[in-house]
């Protein structure tokens, strides 16, 4: 057992509003510079819908993720040997038009227009090129289901959908739609880094945090191809790839990622769990409809004592040992099998779980008045507005019942607070429903208080990460002392 | 005189200036190290350029190198007409190839706001001097050809008498007038090389085919438990 310590994160969609401050508070902080206006470390996708770079959940077009290769994983884009022919011109790497054209507009014109018959405009100027451009589409072009016969009817997770549901759910009085927030999921076993033919990207052995090494960076753009999540960005104009980089100095400092700090719907959770990296390659060669399971199996139990010791020898400080017992991201994923894995079946192991939303019907409109059901008060979950089958095809590869136990839970959980607050539900009603969805009424409790209740302290559990023992890391700690000190020497100018 | 100069000196200013920088820029400024792609910003003439571009430099570099290192093998190799004949009609398809992705680069740079915006002087002084190396050199294969034989007599023994630092000029002195320039605007090249982002070519990723799969780094030794007491 090799036992690894990495920051994990929960978005809970059932609370997400899409009100896109997590990636306006990315974007105010990391990426304003010269090169990055296209970037969204952080962005917030309306689903269905095609998302940002455009179909980027479409492996078959752009090749990232691995994929099973005579049992074996493989890269699907750029692994070792085809990085020969590829590296002059790599064949599955977007272009900015798949993302955006970044604009502004010549606000000056609005000022210096002369006077004339006509209101002054400012016209939108690109922000790569300087000149006037016809905007066609930005990152979030379908937001809430805008343009949806464009965008959300080719939304790639629709497929395997029968045309009679896929024409129901965009008839206009049954269209749902939920957001789905995306930030670098800091995988297990992450494409990019695998791809990166310079060796400039890697995991943090700490908390598994994933980096490109901006010094050691040489624009192969591999990692963009190989990222199925498109995640990692090329910067235009240094010509180096960024990515999310989970705000490590915030997490240093003990607080939250900006995205995570400013989230409006309090959706998102942080915490350390503590994976066996032996069992990586093994979990992540099984078969689509396992690869839920599998990446639960590599997720430790932080109170069993074999792996406390196992952590131990494994240099894990106590510390942290004690932080992932209480992380809340371990609750949501493993004990209560409420969170699940952004399409598992790229073989990535990504470390952002999700819990899926309930989207019940609450009333229906039978010719009469609104019938408000109360035995039934939110619904069957197989009538629930979005169908099974496309939560299963986001969050599960496929595997319906591991959305459907962890829709049942939400639901059980519902019926059994409604029965405490409210008190329309019996007691029988709520306890069956949580046999049902196999769950205690002291699971239930737990899952209501972190859902509902939970302070920043218990939604964001940030691990120590000791910088002050890392000194060891350097020789002689009086080294750079009255010297140059850290980091970049100048700034970071394209080819200077 | 001249000559002295363009075959006696300018190599070896060439070779200094290049050492010296390229090091000082790896040790210093190790982040302008980058290829600056810009297939990011144009992904499909980016294909016409760079690749026949690379395939066919990078051909026609190794034939020279060969042609330096080992000139015996290649004159045993050439001693039957038909090998010598195909050395001679690879060698000069592939400069064609390369010229082709240089003109298609130099295009795509013009032509493409997005690729000209990120086109910097440097950028041009390198397609300049690339361009006269390509087409000075397709011209000394087809005006003066065999050069895969006459190479090992002249240019092969005057680079080694400049290793030796014992510069023989009479090698070179009476070589056609493009040969010279071909010969000098590769100097040329070398001497301005570590200027621009043709320094990618020195750190071409090789590593990467033996190193493991997935990369992570520890910040100190992870063997050894450290707890804050």
């Amino acid at each position: 057992m090799d036992v690894r310590s990495q920051t994990a994160l929960v978005f809970h969609l059932d609370k997400c509003i899409g009100c896109h401050t997590c990636s306006v508070a990315c974007k105010n902080i990391w990426t304003d510079r010269k090169g990055t206006e296209y970037m969204w470390w952080n962005n917030v996708e309306t689903k269905p819908g095609t998302g940002y770079p455009t179909k980027w959940e479409d492996q078959e077009h752009y090749k990232g993720g691995w994929a099973l290769h005579n049992g074996k994983l493989r890269l699907k884009s750029t692994g070792r040997g085809r990085i020969i022919p590829s590296i002059f011109h790599n064949p599955s790497m977007p272009s900015m038009d798949d993302y955006y054209e970044p604009w502004t507009y010549k606000y000056d014109e609005l000022f210096n227009a002369p006077e004339g018959d006509d209101q002054p405009t400012a016209r939108p100027i690109s922000m790569v090129t300087g000149e006037h451009i016809d905007i066609k589409a930005g990152p979030n072009w379908d937001d809430d289901l805008g343009g949806s016969k464009v965008y959300a009817e080719n939304d790639p997770n629709l497929e395997e959908l029968t045309p009679e549901v896929r024409r129901q759910m965009f008839e206009i009085e049954r269209m749902a739609f939920f957001y789905l927030p995306r930030i670098c999921n800091h995988c297990i076993n992450p494409s990019c880094v695998a791809s990166c033919p310079s060796g400039a990207m890697y995991k943090r052995g700490e908390d598994g945090v994933v980096l490109i090494n901006q010094e050691r960076c040489r624009a192969w753009r591999s990692c963009v191809s190989a990222c199925p999540y498109k995640k990692t960005y090329y910067n235009w104009s240094t010509g180096k790839s960024e990515k999310c980089i989970l705000c490590f100095p915030r997490l240093e400092a003990g607080e939250a990622p900006a995205c995570f700090h400013s989230c409006v719907g309090r959706i998102r959770y942080l915490g350390t769990v503590l994976y066996d990296a032996d069992k990586i390659v093994e979990c992540a060669s099984k078969p689509d409809l396992e690869l839920v399971d599998a990446e639960r199996e590599l997720i430790l139990d932080p109170h069993d004592e074999s792996v406390i010791a196992a952590a131990k020898i494994a240099g894990i400080s106590d510390d942290v040992i004690e932080s992932a017992q209480r992380s809340p991201v371990y609750r949501f994923v493993k004990e209560w099998k409420l969170a699940l894995p952004l399409h598992v079946e790229f073989r990535t192991f990504p470390m952002l779980f999700y819990v899926p939303p309930l989207m019940p019907v609450i009333s229906n409109k039978d010719a009469g008045p609104v019938r408000n059901d109360t035995e039934d008060i939110f619904s069957d979950i197989e009538k629930a507005r979005v169908p099974i089958k496309y939560l299963a095809n986001l969050f599960a590869a496929g595997n319906e019942g591991k959305v459907r136990s962890a829709l049942k839970k939400q639901y059980a959980v519902r019926l059994w607070r409604r029965h405490v607050t409210v008190g329309d539900i019996t007691e029988e009603t709520a306890k069956r429903a949580l046999t049902d969805a196999e769950c205690s009424v002291d699971e239930a409790e737990a899952i209501y208080k972190l859902t509902a209740l939970a302070s920043m302290d218990e939604r964001v559990v940030v691990p120590p990460s000791q910088r002050e023992m890392a000194i060891e890391a350097l020789e002689d700690p009086l080294e750079h002392k009255q010297s140059m000190g850290f980091g970049f020497r100048s700034a970071p100018v394209r080819g200077q | 005189m001249s000559d002295t100069l363009l075959f006696g000196v300018l190599p070896y200013l060439a070779v200094g200036i290049f050492l010296i920088v390229t090091i000082q820029r790896y040790r210093q400024r190790t982040f302008t190290y980058s290829s600056l792609s810009s297939q990011f910003l144009e992904n499909k003439k980016h294909f016409w350029g760079s690749v026949p571009f690379h395939y066919g430099i990078l051909f026609v570099l190794f034939l020279h190198l060969a042609g330096l290192v080992i000139p015996d093998m290649i004159l045993a190799w050439n001693a039957v007409p038909l090998r010598l004949f195909v050395t001679e009609a690879t060698g000069l398809a592939m400069a064609l190839i390369a010229l082709v992705g240089l003109v298609n680069i130099v295009l795509r740079r013009m032509q493409v706001s997005k690729a000209r915006t990120v086109t910097t002087p440097s950028d041009w002084i390198v397609y300049a001097l690339l361009g006269v190396q390509i087409v000075t050199g397709i011209g000394v294969a087809i005006f003066h050809g065999w050069g895969s034989s006459w190479f090992a007599t002249s240019l092969t023994p005057w680079f080694w008498s400049l290793v030796r630092l014992e510069p023989e000029l009479s090698y070179v002195s009476a070589l056609p007038f493009l040969v010279k320039l071909h010969v000098v605007n590769a100097w040329l090249l070398i001497g301005f090389f570590p200027f621009t982002r043709l320094v990618h070519v020195l750190v071409v990723p090789n590593q990467y085919l033996w190193r493991r799969t997935q990369v992570v780094i520890w910040n100190h030794d992870r063997h050894t438990t450290r707890s804050v007491d």
